[in-house]
């Protein structure tokens, strides 16, 4: 594992305008589909979104589908507990995303593009329309055959999820689907369908501004890049940064921490919980532990039962609800936590807890349910005590 | 789909299937069965129960074989540890939700849940006892339908039944996590909402939650009185599903060992709705003519396509969603409220009994003639003309409580009267059967002649395709149809509301010419009604269709017209079809209902 020391870096939040932006489009779109997608392919950037899949991959899928009619769609969902990374994205820089939006769509063959915003986040909505009629407006001057329109989220965490969010998009209930067709296949209106998270298409533009090279000269093999960061919790400096892929988690928390720190939780309540003496081995990034980009720092005052408690109140809450291992599994181990620190059920029941997580890993539907063991198992795993007594 | 065959093993056993086959089908290819909650062979996939994963070599996740495509080369696992750990927790997850009250459940002994849970031998509970309450949290503010949410798995087969098969939507999920459920629009009382009263979510529901709302000990307690004089009668559906639920395969014709086993349940007279089914023909045929005359003839504005009004699930689906069109349905009576009306006026008048003392039954293959029996109309007789409806599957569980060794009995003949039918009654029980009962008898009427279909089978009006058209020449008419000469009757028939819907999509817009629409509210006709044996699917049906095509056959009489008792009832009591005596007994009217 190459090991780099943290770096911040300034690409995703630099200023820029719908012009320039228009600009980088036009000098793209000289190159063919398939060059772009080679390019992006090579950059090495995966999805910012969490699942971290090959955005280039992800496009050429797409492509190859014979299908006069796909979509672009733009995750702006972000509902994962202390994440608010794309949001500010949208606040300062939206007409990044939407370049990378109209790149996209140009390489896989998709003439319109959807962003499907958080309902949380409707106040942001005046200032983007203003901006996606600017960018529309300035597309077709320019005969781009492309354009952008925003729907309005349900509110709903599990919506954030790809396949649900198209049934969202659709008017139905957000559901997650069952996989296979993957989004590229079948996705909004059972079209292909690219669905990239905010950042995600934020660094497509990047990309085709700076070149790959420049690029791919950050990060590690398999984490190219740089990534935009919540920080939060126990931390003297909350906020978004923007930082170099492939850092040990000790570094990070020598910058970030509060010198007390106990443990990180990296990614978010569907991340994993990374206890103190594991810091130093622990990479930040694709190959080590993937992170959609929250970083939760805990010092030790704070209770791990309480806070794994809180994360499994939030499952229970945002669990759909239609496949058993998530929804009655996530109440089992809620209350099954509670039993034991109550004293009714053994310290042992702990294991057929974890046992029952990892059903859910592999069973569940989707990738909520299935990450429920993440926190579930990193926690008690390395807090055992905490959660007993 | 292709023909492109995909090659794959199953637990080290090498098998081809056609390209989008699932794991769970090419599994069954080889005998391996792997459980199933939410699968079934009549809806869309959902994939949610989880029971049915597989492992999948090389997958890090475990594969819903329902709804997991086969690929080539795929080396699937259907028995592994991996996948039986999995499935034990699923379904002690299940379980752990559910108020499994067995020995008190309408469903003990036909519930797939119980059925999984004694397979896995799920003893102890591992997990903790999630049930809220050890109540049932019960709606049973429908005639027809009992809802247990204590019971539910949230299976979403009853959710996409009602979308899918019968375009109605009365059930839906709401909420989220643990809250999640099945409820209705705002959570309503189903007596509010637009739910049909048809029962297909009934029959596709894997346990307890969905279940007819059961009128035995009201019938037990009747049959105990003996001041009582109980008279029964069984639609035509009854004599060909009420086999599955004691003993038999689907598709066995059981009329005669029902007809004794009800006599010795003790109803006093068992009598046939099939009687009343050839009276429908006579009425809804002449009414049929008299508007294509007064159409034709008179040049008045009558309302056509004229429908057909035996499936009161039906009625109450067009009552809500199409109720511009309330004029085009015949004004005949179901065939059970018909025989209703007549067994306590006619029946009794002949018979010598007051109808005061009267309690009429039926045996229904449907849930919605529940609904039905208790609408203000239904009182022509001066009382409530049937007063109970059970389904088929409650006369089996009567059967058993009587202790009646089913298979053993010799057949019975019904009583009489009211109890003489044809086979033109008996294939009333399959989707076309009233269409092409119909025209057997009107185009005889208008002719003097047979239909011109061999051996009187109307072929192009059989079978389970979702809207069926159908077009008869009639050339020359007898002197007082000559209104009719050169005329071509064009007719076309829906089972299952879907299918309704869309054709009432097409009337309503003006885009389909038809003089007479048959619809019946379940998938295949009353066979597939929502009181029939459970399980049911295509197969299953197609196995019904085939007997009661074959009852039909085996009749000496296939004609309504020529059922000797319908004669008679003209000439004693009703004197002609549309008569005085027919529209105060027989005829009925519709209301507007709300969608909301
Ligand atoms: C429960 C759940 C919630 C999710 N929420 C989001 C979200 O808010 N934003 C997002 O970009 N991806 C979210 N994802 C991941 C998406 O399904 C999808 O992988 C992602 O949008 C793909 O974009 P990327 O390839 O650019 O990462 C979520 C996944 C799950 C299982
Ligand atoms: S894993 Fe949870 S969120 Fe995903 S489909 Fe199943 S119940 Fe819904
Ligand atoms: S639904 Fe099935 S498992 Fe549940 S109580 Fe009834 S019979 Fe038992
Ligand atoms: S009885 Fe019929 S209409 Fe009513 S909820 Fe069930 S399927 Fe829907
Ligand atoms: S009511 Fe029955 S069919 Fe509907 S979700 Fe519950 S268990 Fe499944
Ligand atoms: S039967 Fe396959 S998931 Fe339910």
């Amino acid at each position: 594992m190459e090991n780099k020391i943290l770096k911040k870096v300034d690409y995703i939040f630099q200023e820029t305008s719908v012009s320039e932006v228009i600009d980088i489009i036009i000098k793209t779109l000289a190159k063919s589909p398939d060059d772009i997608i080679l390019d992006v392919i090579d950059s090495g950037l995966k999805g910012r979104g969490g699942a971290g899949f090959p955005t280039g991959l992800k496009w050429k899928f797409t492509k190859n589908e014979d299908n006069p009619v796909k979509y672009v769609i733009c995750n702006a969902d972000e509902g994962e507990p202390g994440t608010f990374k794309d949001r500010e994205i949208l606040e300062t820089v939206a007409c990044k995303v939407l370049g990378g939006m109209t790149i996209c769509g140009y390489s896989i063959g998709a003439k319109e593009g959807y962003i499907y915003l958080r309902g949380e986040y409707n106040y942001l909505l005046p200032q983007l329309n203003k901006v996606i009629d600017e960018f529309n407006k300035q597309l077709k001057s320019k005969g781009i055959d492309f354009v952008i329109f925003i729907k309005s989220g349900s509110g709903a965490y599990i919506c954030g999820e790809e396949s649900a969010l198209f049934e969202s998009m659709e008017g139905k209930r957000g559901e997650p689907r069952n996989k296979p067709p993957y989004p590229a296949v079948s996705g909004y209106n059972s079209k292909p369908t690219v669905i990239n998270n905010v950042e995600t298409l934020v660094y497509v533009t990047m990309i085709c501004k700076m070149g790959v090279e420049r690029f791919k000269a950050l990060g590690t093999k398999d984490s190219r890049g740089s990534k935009v960061f919540s920080v939060s919790g126990d931390t003297p400096t909350p906020g978004i940064f923007e930082l170099e892929l492939g850092m040990p988690l000790a570094d990070f928390v020598e910058d970030f921490g509060d010198g007390d720190t106990k443990a990180v939780q990296v990614g978010g309540a569907s991340g994993h919980c990374v206890p103190r003496k594991q810091l130093k081995d622990t990479i930040i990034g694709f190959e080590g532990i993937p992170t959609g980009g929250s970083m939760m720092i805990f010092n030790s005052s704070r209770s791990m039962y309480n806070v794994l408690h809180d994360y499994l109140e939030f499952f229970n809450e945002e669990s759909c609800g239609q496949c058993t291992p998530c929804r009655v599994g996530c109440q089992q181990l809620l209350k099954g936590i509670e039993s034991v620190k109550k004293g009714e059920r053994k310290p042992l029941y702990l294991d057929e807890l974890k046992k029952l997580a990892s059903t859910m890993k592999i069973a569940a539907k989707c990738g909520l349910g299935q990450s429920v063991a993440n926190p579930f198992n990193s926690i008690v795993d390395n807090f055992r005590e905490e959660i007993i007594y | 789909m292709s023909e492109y065959l995909v090659n794959l093993k199953v637990n080290n056993i090498a098998v081809s299937v056609k390209e989008g086959t699932t794991i769970l089908d090419a599994s069954k290819k080889l005998n391996f069965n792997i459980p199933t909650l939410c699968n079934h062979p009549d809806l869309s996939v959902a994939g949610n129960c989880r029971v049915c994963v597989v492992e999948v070599k090389g997958a890090r996740l475990l594969a819903a074989s329902c709804a997991t495509p086969v690929s080539e080369g795929m080396e699937v696992f259907t028995n592994s540890e991996k996948v039986r750990t999995a499935r034990k927790h699923v379904i002690e997850l299940l379980l752990s939700e559910h108020n499994a009250d067995c020995t008190k459940c309408f469903k003990n002994g036909h519930c797939e849940l119980q059925d999984l849970a004694s397979e896995y031998r799920v003893g102890d509970h591992v997990f903790i006892d999630l049930v809220k309450s050890k109540d049932k949290i019960l709606d049973i503010s429908s005639p027809s339908i009992s809802k247990d949410d204590s019971k539910c798995i949230r299976c979403q087969r009853c959710v996409r039944t009602c979308e899918e098969l019968q375009s109605v939507s009365a059930l839906a999920v709401v909420k989220k996590g643990d809250h999640q459920r099945i409820s209705t629009f705002m959570n309503k009382p189903l007596d509010e909402v637009v739910c049909t009263n048809c029962g297909q979510c009934i029959n596709r529901c894997p346990t307890g939650s969905l279940t007819e709302r059961t009128y035995l000990d009201e019938v037990w307690n009747a049959i105990n009185d003996p001041s009582k004089h109980v008279v029964v009668q069984t639609a035509p559906a009854v004599r060909i599903g009420l086999g599955e639920d004691l003993g038999y395969e689907p598709g066995e014709r059981v009329t005669g060992k029902m007809v004794a086993a009800l006599r010795h349940i003790g109803f006093d007279s068992v009598l046939d709705t099939d009687f009343t089914a050839d009276l429908t023909i006579m009425e809804e045929g002449t009414e049929l003519l008299t508007r294509l005359k007064r159409a034709l003839v008179d040049g008045e504005k009558v309302a056509l396509p004229m429908m057909t009004s035996c499936s009161p699930g039906w009625i109450k689906f067009q009552e809500h969603m199409f109720p511009d069109l309330l004029d085009n349905l015949s004004t005949c009576k179901s065939p059970q409220q018909m025989f209703g009306a007549l067994v306590k006026t006619y029946y009794a008048k002949k018979k010598g009994i007051d109808p005061k003392n009267m309690v009429s039954v039926s045996i229904m293959p449907c849930t919605a003639k529940k609904f039905e029996c208790g609408r203000p109309e239904m009182r022509d007789s001066g009382y409530q003309d049937v007063d109970y409806v059970l389904t088929t599957r409650e006369l089996a569980m009567m059967v058993k409580q009587a202790g009646i060794d089913f298979m053993k009995l010799d057949d019975e003949k019904y009583d009489s009267i009211m109890g003489n039918s044809t086979g033109a009654a008996v294939i009333f029980g399959a989707t076309g059967g009233v269409m092409e009962a119909a025209l057997r008898t009107a185009y005889e009427i208008v002719t003097g002649r047979e239909v011109p279909f061999t051996n009187l089978k109307i072929m192009p009006v059989r079978g389970f395709e979702g809207i069926k058209e159908a077009k008869v020449m009639i050339k020359d008419v007898k002197p007082e149809w000559a209104f009719l000469e050169g005329a071509e009757l064009s007719v076309a028939i829906a089972h299952g509301l879907h299918n309704a819907n869309e054709l009432m999509k097409a009337v309503r817009a003006g885009t389909a010419s038809y003089h007479f629409i048959e619809v019946m509210g379940c998938p295949g006709g009353c066979l597939g009604g929502g009181g029939q044996p459970i399980p049911t699917s295509p197969e299953i049906r197609q196995k019904r269709a085939t007997a009661i095509y074959a009852e039909d056959e085996g009749l000496p009489l296939r004609k309504s017209h020529e059922n000797p008792e319908v004669a008679q009832i003209y000439k004693d009591f009703l004197g002609e079809p549309l008569g005085h005596k027919s529209h105060d007994l027989l005829h009925t009217h519709y209301k507007e209902r709300k969608r909301y």
